[in-house]
């Protein structure tokens, strides 16, 4: 740990001498960099994908939690004793928060846009409504479909809400999948610069053995290997970044009517959120090039 | 400074260095000789620490080598210069950087221009190379500059494997000038090399003794040289 630290805090200092000590590898290093970057940008748009999923399983998720319907379609006469025993029968339905008959204004506001404003709602036979709020645990829609045609038999419930549960359910697992890939992506960029930093380490091992002859610690050497790295990472994952922000900015929009397609995009403070992708690719970098330095030269005698 | 204790190496099968006990004091000035291949070059490494001995205590400045960590080893190549056989140096750093190395490694960098690297380079006759890049060096001119990069840290102790190996004759006791002066700097200085006129040649300079690898066994040579 005492080493890593020490490595944080060369890396910070920069150490123009201790950098030169290890010569500088041109192809591997622009294939680093570039790697790194390209992981960035790939990590931008898992991002992108993991939030605009969240966002639309919560939304959905929020309509579904709202409210079904049972409708009443009865003989004028018989609406209102089919609507009480409607209600009662929905007050003892384990699973339903509350049952609502709605008014005859709140019916009419809701048929306005489709019959203007002055439609006689009373004298039109016109099904009552009851809107039905759940519980978070659901009640079982078959049983109250049988116990409504058993008790009430002008009833239809009207399910509405249930159809959006598999597309919550997708969106979640796309959520899921986005942060996966995130993962993923670091495990690759971890995996690439051991392969690269196990690479320079071999194709230096003279550098090694001539440091370590004139006294340099396995730490000393390490840093060295190390600091380059990371900074490898960062800068390459810093371009990837802007480019993938850029690409998720440049997406057209839909506007209000933002479909998944469209909404695969950042909000707000989300903007923030891919600042993050070079940090952690470089903190990825820093990790596994300390592991990869600290194996190789264990093994030296 | 360095004792060896009845020490043994063995490469694989075969036993290179039996039974072999050796105790460089403060000052002291050896020459270790025995035919190629008698294990000189091993012997130097167990007194620096690049190999542990497989039977045997080895101690450096005090301290058991098997309980030193590699990083103690490292450190106490601070205070051990080391001339290897074949140098070798970083190829992309001039031999300025070069020589200052073993300072750059332990913290304390130096600029090229410094006055004490220049001075060292002075004496070692490089001055006028100090830009230049090791794989534009002649074999003499490694020698020297493996030389200055090995006591640029004020070391206690200088090892040197055949360090006119390539050199000619000139150069040769310039190089051995240039330890006998150290030595009488105090460094200790323990030279292999199996160059009987270079031995001879120092008797004239300092007080050598020289020993000699015969049957994996180290031996007192005297007077017969």
């Amino acid at each position: 740990m005492k080493v890593s630290l020490d490595t944080l805090r060369a890396l910070g200092r920069g150490d123009k001498a201790g950098d030169r000590v290890v010569p500088p590898t041109g192809f591997t290093a622009r294939l680093t960099v570039f790697v790194a970057a390209a992981m960035a940008f790939l990590a931008v748009f898992a991002l992108a994908l993991s939030l605009a999923a969240g966002r639309l399983a919560t939304s959905w998720g929020e309509e579904l939690a709202r409210a079904s319907t049972v409708r009443i379609s009865a003989p004028s006469g018989q609406v209102a004793t089919q609507t009480e025993a409607a209600l009662r029968l929905l007050q003892q339905t384990p699973g339903v928060a509350s049952a609502r008959a709605l008014s005859e204004a709140e019916q009419q506001a809701l048929l306005e846009p489709w019959f203007g404003p002055d439609l006689p709602v009373t004298e039109l036979p016109v099904p009552q409504l009851i809107e039905v709020t759940e519980t978070p645990e659901g009640y079982d829609a078959a049983g109250l479909r049988l116990r409504l045609q058993a008790e009430v038999p002008g009833a239809v419930l009207d399910d509405h809400a249930r159809w959006r549960k598999p597309l919550v359910a997708a969106a979640a697992r796309l959520k899921l999948l986005g942060w996966l890939s995130g993962l993923l992506i670091a495990a690759a960029v971890g995996a690439m610069v051991t392969l690269a930093a196990n690479a320079a380490l071999a194709a230096n091992a003279q550098v090694i053995a001539v440091l370590r002859l004139v006294g340099a610690t396995d730490a000393y050497i390490a840093r060295a290997f190390v600091r380059r790295f990371t900074l490898r990472a960062l800068s390459g994952a810093a371009v990837g970044t802007v480019l993938g922000v850029a690409a998720v900015a440049l997406l057209p929009s839909g506007g209000e009517t933002a479909g998944f397609l469209t909404g695969l995009s950042f909000r707000g403070w989300h903007w923030a959120l891919p600042v993050l992708v070079p940090v952690l690719s470089a903190a990825v970098a820093f990790a596994s090039t300390a592991v990869a330095a600290r194996r190789v030269l264990g093994g030296l005698s | 400074m360095i004792e060896l204790d009845n020490v043994a190496y063995s490469y694989g099968g075969g036993e290179l260095l039996s039974e072999l006990s050796l105790q460089l004091a403060p000052g002291s000035f050896h020459f270790l000789t025995g035919p190629s291949g008698t294990g000189k070059t091993t012997l130097l490494k167990l007194c620096y620490g690049a190999l542990r001995p497989t039977a045997g205590q080895a101690r450096l400045f005090g301290t058991d080598v098997r309980e030193m960590d590699r990083d103690a080893v490292a450190m106490s190549r601070r205070r051990i210069g080391v001339v290897h056989q074949d140098c070798q140096f970083l190829d992309h750093l001039s031999l300025a950087e070069n020589v200052a190395l073993p300072l750059t490694v332990a913290g304390e960098p130096i600029s090229p221009q410094d006055q004490n690297l220049r001075e060292l380079l002075g004496w070692v006759g490089l001055t006028s190379r100090a830009n230049a890049l090791p794989p534009e060096l002649s074999g003499g001119e490694r020698q020297r500059a493996a030389l200055a990069r090995a006591v640029i840290s004020s070391p206690e102790v200088v090892l040197a494997d055949e360090p006119t190996g390539n050199v000619d004759w000139e150069m040769s006791q310039r190089l051995l000038r240039l330890l006998v002066e150290l030595n009488r700097m105090g460094v200790t200085v323990l030279i292999a090399t199996h160059d009987l006129q270079l031995i001879r040649a120092a008797k004239s300079q300092v007080q050598a003794r020289v020993l000699r690898i015969v049957n994996r066994k180290l031996q007192s040579a005297g007077v017969d040289l």
